[in-house]
């Protein structure tokens, strides 16, 4: 059924169909109307879950674990602060392998406040052990909270996924979407059923201490699942296509990249502007392309590799900043690519912070820096693109 | 002994519930129920973050292999007839 929706109906809709069992979320903009949309589908019978309105993200997060290792198909939404108040337990998720999945919709930390979209909120999450996935559409929304819970609930994953929506340009601007048939999703997500679980009249304690002579191997598993997660995610896209025709490019959604000279990186919904902006240039015979990061956790560590042998430069936008370093997608696409003996130019490009636009003159003026550094050859700093004050203007 | 990473569960998992710990060892005070004075008002049973007090026909029954004497229902007794003595005294 195609209807028209917001990026955050979305989210909801791709909960309902993957017939979340128990939703425990905290209102936080811009993300509310996806919990909003959840509660009214529960009292109205429409979806046969538990709400349970809780007093913060930390509980929302607790109460998720718990119906998770429960045997419980677990959703929850949230956004900037309320993602980083979960911090603690979006490690004991994905520690306790409850594969929870959750809506991220990623909005500028404050100070100074801002509801608008960044990145910030989820990258400072990376190291959390949960599956990343950045989109770029509303439809894309809908169809990865579906592949989250196929991906996450695999016997060799057990992993939690975050999926990520730009504020307000993908949460609440409206798009066709297409909600796909009930019987179709049952048929592709068949209902959970973990290994182990927490039964009544059956007292276990899970994630209970160990020594420091078997922390290691609980680690070192948890690191296997997530590189299971890799083939999963590419696999399940595979199926997911059969079933609903639709994919989105895996961990490394290349797009123009087979002969380009010089390609962009981004993630979430600038890659929408980055397409027209490819378009246009190679109209004019310049050859660019754009390779969107779709899945930041697993990184697609061997996508990059194989990329970088064809490119000559990589443009790489983050519309998100570590001080005193670069943008984190930049840091850890130069790591994945210097093992390699010959390499590509690499530049940062840090754009976008706090809702700025990221507009099609600008992404343009990115792609003719790179091309000139790459003819330089020479080793650029990370850039920050459109402030105030500096003297190189980008629009 | 260390069990291989392939021969462990994907969380530690213990069968049996945390009462296999005796947390009243850790205790430095503990407390004394003057039976006289009790109202039955049941605050201390209330209170009490462990759990450790079970009412039996509306009195307190401290369970000492569980309590860790942090006085919460020395505290709030309104008929102050809960005093926390340390332990080897009294």
């Amino acid at each position: 059924m195609r209807k028209v929706m917001t990026g955050n109906y979305a989210s909801a809709y791709g909960a309902k169909v993957s017939r979340a069992e128990v939703i425990a979320a905290y209102p936080i903009t811009p993300q509310t109307s996806i919990v909003e949309k959840l509660a009214e589908f529960v009292s109205s019978g429409e979806m046969d879950a538990k709400f349970i309105p809780v007093e913060s993200e930390h509980s929302a997060m607790a109460a998720c674990i718990s119906a998770s290792i429960a045997g419980a198909r677990t959703y929850t939404a949230t956004s900037s602060h309320g993602l980083t108040l979960m911090h603690e337990v979006l490690i004991w998720a994905s520690s306790a392998r409850a594969p929870v999945v959750m809506t991220n919709v990623s909005r500028a930390m404050a100070p100074p406040w801002s509801v608008w979209v960044d990145h910030m909120d989820s990258v400072a999450q990376r190291d959390t052990g949960w599956m990343q996935f950045f989109c770029e559409s509303n439809q894309e929304v809908l169809d990865t909270v579906v592949m989250a819970y196929k991906i996450g609930e695999s016997r060799d994953v057990m992993l939690p996924a975050m999926i990520i929506e730009d504020a307000f340009i993908l949460s609440h601007t409206s798009e066709p979407v297409d909600v796909p048939d009930q019987e179709l999703v049952d048929s592709f997500l068949p209902g959970y059923d973990p290994e182990i679980k927490l039964e009544v009249g059956r007292p276990m304690g899970f994630g209970s201490l160990v020594r420091p002579d078997q922390y290691m191997e609980f680690r070192y598993k948890a690191m296997k699942a997530m590189d299971s997660a890799h083939e999963r995610i590419l696999s399940v896209e595979d199926e997911f296509k059969r079933a609903f025709g639709r994919s989105y490019g895996g961990l490394l959604d290349e797009y123009e990249c087979e002969d380009a000279d010089v390609v962009l990186v981004v993630a979430g919904s600038a890659a929408g502007t980055a397409r027209e902006v490819v378009d246009s240039m190679r109209s004019r015979g310049i050859r660019v392309g754009l390779a969107r990061l779709r899945a930041f956790r697993p990184f697609p560590r061997d996508e990059f590799r194989t990329l970088a042998k064809r490119v000559r430069g990589i443009a790489v936008l983050d519309r998100s900043y570590t001080y005193g370093a670069a943008g984190a997608f930049y840091t850890e696409i130069c790591g994945s690519l210097y093992p390699l003996v010959e390499r590509p130019t690499v530049k940062n490009y840090v754009a976008g912070l706090g809702g700025r636009d990221i507009t099609p003159g600008i992404l343009e003026n990115i792609f003719k820096d790179m091309i000139d550094t790459t003819e330089r050859g020479e080793a650029a700093e990370p850039e920050w693109v459109d402030v105030e004050g500096l003297e190189r203007r980008w629009r | 002994m260390t069990k291989s990473y392939e021969a462990i569960p994907l969380t530690p998992i213990s069968s049996e519930p945390s009462t296999i710990n005796k947390t009243g060892l850790w205790r430095v005070f503990y407390p004394v129920v003057d039976l006289e004075k009790c109202k039955k008002c049941t605050l201390c049973w209330k209170f009490c973050p462990d759990a450790t007090i079970e009412l039996v026909d509306g009195i307190p029954v401290i369970d000492l292999e569980f309590c860790k004497g942090c006085g919460i229902c020395a505290n709030e007794c309104p008929a102050k007839c809960i005093v926390m003595v340390k332990e080897g005294e009294g």
